[in-house]
Order: structure tokens, then C-alpha cells, then sequence
């Protein structure tokens, strides 16, 4: 019977890592994530399933365990919100480059600068675009519910592990903070030193053998060609994520003359700004993306022969919505709507706006 | 020369290049203080019979490739982050021996945060930390240990107190940390030296057995061609001025 609990988004993260089986979590504390890192001290993982848990000095020591944990071929996730994520990204470009599977979890608040400790999607394209320095993507998951907090720390470490990449969960503060009927999943036992020795042991720093070379995690190559091959490499790896990866909800698309697009707490807004648009008879549906990388470009594109136009739905100043226009390729028009700051917008302005654009 | 091939037996050698050091050709200048002190790295992991359980963390600066050269597991870690990669390593596989090896700049400029942290929460490791008072790889430019006066690229008249601060003396500061056990500060410029600093490599490893906390072995050292001096010039240099801001000697064992 599985258990189901009444839980804050940010307490489902913790709960779903050791739950999981993940070896590791090194965080800082940041508004409004620090539940995660909380829940996990009082929870005390270390006795039970034998995971490691420690507060660092600062963001950009946590990203750099991460990458030293992820080098020992274990699960190791950290937590953070937008200022926090900024001073991860140098270590983010080191673990991409190095290949090194890990879990981040950015629960976004409104910036530029120290911002607001309020929601926001205002990191999309850091989070979408690279981040840090170099040619490279974070796989990256976008929950809208609490139940997705939970659900998708196992996915995103399965992602992590299948292309040994980093993986981010791209949340933001209100589904974080916010409370849900969540279903755990049930307890899973970390990997043990065998396990990891087979799965993991032709790149891992487990030790270095007699009967093997030794390993050795680095993103370094002076040499310009072989740089490249390995950018090429990096590439094709990217090209076979965005072809078998995407994740995408449809709500109402079927009949639908127009179409949202929206991830996280707005597309659950749009969900309700939907349900009255219908009522007066304006057929509008909603893509979701689950996830912002890779991005459904293809499912966008398919309906951009069948409506008369896109409207992109964020909590930013307009970051999502230029994927919207890349996948639309001009054929309808693709009208945008968002809040910043913090201030979530409401169903009711969003239906005001956007038939403002019919 | 038959002469010479008649010596030049197995039965002969009394001293032979440790099977943990590779054969890759260094990269480092001639008369560079990191070839030796790979070597002692290389022989102390040898002698302690630990090359399977250690795990090195290479710095950014002119070691960026010692794993090229000490045939152990690797993490090259991004600039002044070896402490912070170290700490995780360490935790999540307790069983190991693990190590950073960082320059000056490394340690004691870009990752003074880390370095001090890392020795406040007393991780389980030990830092090779190498001094030469001067960014090598960069081509030469000031770091936080060069002297007051010394000319470097970016100090072309000198350093000068009140435009380029003072040099830190940052072992001093680890010392006071209560997760440091030991401490020490030793060259690589004689024999003797060298066998010292051998013997303090090899207590900080097993110091990790030990479960004490982090221990630090400073090499006091030359970078001739930042200096732009000789390697003989270099270690004169090096004994006259560097020894007097950084002594010699055993700073914390506990």
C-alpha cells in the first residue's frame, strides 16, 4: 500500500531522494528551498539508508561535492534557488563537461540580482541554454505539482545515469512551498559497491586497479581538435536526448483552435483560465512541457498547422517563448503573457489577455 | 661502455623509479620543484602499498595534469574547488585515502573559501600544497604567497603593500583551525629536504588510517621560469627570501 502523505513540494524532494536511494546531498541554505536540506537533517538518512547529507559554505563548494560525489559513481543531488544557481553554474560546466551524472534540484525565484524570495520562472533559459560556459545541456525536468516534485528525483536520476549528464529539476517557489497529497514512492536500497562497480566502474574514481587503466574525471584537452571530437561527441549525445527524451502533457488540444503553452505553476493556472475560455465557447487547449530540454518542439509544431495561434504563459519576462517561436517557425502567430517578480498571475487576467490577441 | 653494461644490472639497482609513477614524459620546466614532489607523492603511495584505495584531486595551475603522471584514480577539479571535490569524494567512500594537491593561487586565492572550510569541518584528507610564491601556468603573474618587492608579471616593479596587499601566509591560518591535526611546512631544494618532506607526505597519509582530520604539507618551491632565474639561482633565491616569510618546519601535530 503506498503511503500517501499531505507534504510541502520542497519536503517531497528530500523524502523522494532517500526514498530513491541516493548516496548523497550537498546544499546551501536558500529561500525558498532550505526545507529540502531541513527535511533531511531531521529525517537523518545517514543511520537509515547510509546516505550522506552536509551543509557547505557556500553554492559553489556544494556543486563542486556534487561533482566529486558524482565522480565515485553514486546518486548525489543538491537543491537550490535562482541566486544560488547562478554561483552553481561554473561547477554545472565542469560536471557536463566531465560527463558526470547528478540530480539538481532549482527552485526558481524572481531576480536579476538578490530578486525576490517569490516565485518565479525567470531562469529558463540559464537552466535551458547551458548556464555556465560552453557548448552543453542540463536535462531538465519542469513539475507542476507535488507529486511531480516526487516522481521526478528518481526520473531525473535515471535520465542522469542513461546519458551521464546532469539532470535539473526546474521548479519554482510555489510549488515548493506549497502543500499537495503526495504519493511517496516506496523505499529502494542504494546502489551497492558491486552494482556500481559494474555499472559505472570503466569511468568512476572506485580506485584504481591492476587489470584496468586509471580513471580520471576531467573536462580538460588542450589539444584544439580533440576538443572538438569531443564537443561532437557531447553533441550527438544531446541530438539522441532530444530525439527519445521529450516529455510533454496535452490538456484540451484535441478540438482546440488555440493553443497555451506553459510549464509548471503557470501552466496549472492556464489549466483553470482554459476551463473558462471554454465556457464561452473559445476553444483553447494547453501544451505542457515536462521537459524545457529537451523541448517538444515537434508536438508544438504539429499544431501550428491547426491553429490560429500560440500564446506562451511564464512567469518571466519572456523566456520560454521564444522554444514556442523556433517550433511555430512562423506559420501562426505566437502572442506571450507573464508576470515577474513574483507576482503569479491569475486565470482571470490571462483569459483577459489573451483575448485581447483573437 | 662494456664496463658501464656490466654494471647496469638488476642485481645493481639499488634505487628504481616507483611503479605508481607513469612514464609519461613531464610537462613541467626544467628544474620545476613538481616532478619531485610527484615522485614523493608517487613513492609514498607506493610504500604504503595504497594505490588502490587513493584518490587524487588535481588542481588548476601547472600540476592540472599530475594525473598524468601518479598512475591512481583521478578528479581534476575546477580552479581552487579541489578541497570542496575532495570533502565528497572522502565521505561518500570513507575506505579511501584521498588527496588534493593545489598551488598557491589554487589554494590560497581562488579557493581560500574551500581550502579554510574544508579544514574547519576537519574532511579526512591531505593537501599537498605547493608554494612558489608565483602563478606558473598563467605565464608568470602574482599570487597571494609572493614576496613583498618580488617582481612578477602583474607586480612588474615589485610587490607593494599598499597596491597589491600582503603576502598570506595561509598555512599559518589552517594551523589554527581545529579540524587541521597536522601542519607542516618543508622544501624540496636538497636531499635532505627532500627526504623530509617524504616523511611528512607519509605521515599525512597515514594520518587518513587515522581518521584525525586533514592534514597539510606545504613544499615551500621554485618556479625558475616565472622568476626567470636558474634552478640553482632559484633555490638560492628561494632559501634567502621564501624561508624567511615561510619557515621551514613543523607548524601542528596533534
Amino acid at each position: 500500500m503506498a503511503e500517501v502523505k499531505l507534504m510541502k513540494g520542497n519536503e517531497v524532494i528530500a523524502e523522494a531522494a532517500i526514498r530513491c536511494g541516493a548516496d548523497g546531498y550537498f546544499g546551501y541554505p536558500i529561500t525558498p528551498q532550505s526545507e529540502v536540506m531541513e527535511t533531511l537533517m531531521v529525517r537523518k538518512p545517514w543511520e537509515t539508508t547510509g546516505m550522506v547529507v552536509l551543509q557547505a559554505e557556500s553554492e559553489i563548494a556544494s556543486i563542486n561535492m556534487v561533482y566529486g560525489g558524482a565522480a565515485t559513481g553514486k546518486k548525489i543531488l543538491t537543491s537550490s534557488s535562482s541566486p544560488g544557481v547562478s554561483l552553481m553554474q561554473e561547477g554545472l560546466t565542469y560536471i557536463a563537461g566531465a560527463e558526470l551524472p547528478c540530480l539538481i534540484v532549482d527552485v526558481m525565484r524572481g531576480g536579476p540580482g538578490l530578486g525576490t524570495i517569490q516565485p518565479s520562472q525567470s531562469d529558463y533559459f540559464q537552466a535551458t541554454k547551458g548556464g555556465g560556459h560552453g557548448d552543453y545541456h542540463l536535462i531538465v525536468l519542469a513539475p507542476a505539482t507535488v507529486q511531480e516534485m516526487n516522481d521526478f528525483v528518481e526520473l531525473g536520476f535515471d535520465l542522469a545515469f542513461k546519458y551521464r549528464n546532469p539532470a535539473m529539476i526546474l521548479a519554482d517557489g510555489a510549488t515548493g512551498q506549497m502543500m499537495e497529497k503526495v504519493e511517496l514512492s516506496e523505499q529502494k536500497p542504494r546502489w551497492t559497491e558491486e552494482e556500481i562497480q559494474k555499472m559505472s566502474g570503466d569511468w568512476a574514481t572506485l580506485g584504481k586497479t591492476k587489470n584496468r587503466e586509471r580513471n580520471i574525471i576531467t573536462s580538460l584537452e588542450l589539444e584544439a581538435s580533440r576538443q572538438e571530437d569531443f564537443n561532437i561527441k557531447l553533441q550527438k549525445k544531446y541530438k539522441a536526448i532530444e530525439e527519445n527524451e521529450v516529455r510533454y502533457e496535452e490538456y484540451m488540444t484535441e478540438d482546440a483552435d488555440y493553443i497555451f503553452v506553459a510549464y509548471g505553476t503557470s501552466a496549472r493556472i492556464c489549466k483553470k483560465s482554459i476551463q473558462e475560455l471554454r465556457k464561452e465557447g473559445i476553444k483553447v487547449g494547453l501544451i505542457r512541457p515536462i521537459t524545457l530540454y529537451p523541448f517538444p518542439t515537434k508536438p508544438i509544431a504539429k499544431f501550428a498547422d491547426k491553429v490560429k495561434s500560440f500564446m506562451s504563459i511564464e512567469m518571466s519576462a519572456g523566456q520560454m517563448v521564444e522554444d514556442v517561436r523556433l517550433a511555430v517557425n512562423g506559420k501562426v502567430d505566437v502572442n506571450f503573457y507573464g508576470r515577474m517578480g513574483g507576482v503569479i498571475p491569475t486565470p482571470e487576467e490571462i483569459v483577459d489577455e489573451f483575448k485581447k490577441t483573437i | 661502455m662494456s664496463e658501464l653494461n656490466d654494471i647496469i644490472k638488476d642485481e645493481n639497482i639499488v634505487l628504481k623509479k616507483s611503479p605508481v609513477l607513469t612514464d609519461n614524459v613531464m610537462h613541467y620546466c626544467p628544474g620545476c620543484t613538481h616532478g619531485v614532489v610527484h615522485k614523493l607523492v608517487a613513492e609514498v603511495i607506493d610504500e604504503l602499498g595504497i594505490q588502490e584505495k587513493t584518490v587524487g584531486v588535481s588542481p588548476v595551475g601547472c600540476s592540472v595534469f599530475a594525473y598524468n603522471y601518479i598512475d591512481i584514480d583521478w578528479v581534476e577539479a575546477a580552479h581552487g574547488r579541489a578541497p570542496a571535490v575532495a570533502t565528497a569524494v572522502s565521505r561518500l567512500k570513507p575506505e579511501k585515502y584521498v588527496f588534493t594537491y593545489q598551488g598557491d593561487g589554487d589554494l590560497a586565492s581562488i579557493g581560500c573559501a574551500e581550502i579554510m572550510h574544508a579544514c574547519s569541518r576537519g574532511e579526512n584528507i591531505v593537501v599537498i600544497f605547493i608554494n612558489n610564491a608565483i602563478y606558473g601556468m598563467t605565464g608568470g603573474q602574482m599570487a597571494p604567497t609572493t614576496l613583498l618587492g618580488q617582481k612578477t608579471a602583474t607586480t612588474p616593479y615589485g610587490r607593494d603593500a599598499k597596491l597589491n596587499g600582503f603576502p598570506l601566509k595561509i598555512t599559518e591560518l589552517l594551523a589554527q583551525l581545529d579540524g587541521t591535526c597536522y601542519v607542516t611546512r618543508q622544501s624540496a631544494d636538497t636531499p635532505g629536504a627532500i627526504r623530509k618532506t617524504k616523511k611528512a607526505i607519509t605521515k599525512a597519509f597515514q594520518n587518513t588510517r587515522l581518521e584525525k582530520g586533514v592534514s597539510v604539507v606545504e613544499v615551500v618551491s621554485t618556479c625558475n621560469s616565472g622568476w626567470k632565474v636558474s634552478p640553482v639561482k632559484a633555490n638560492e633565491w628561494m632559501r634567502e627570501n621564501m624561508f624567511k616569510k615561510y619557515p621551514i618546519g613543523v607548524i601542528k601535530d596533534i
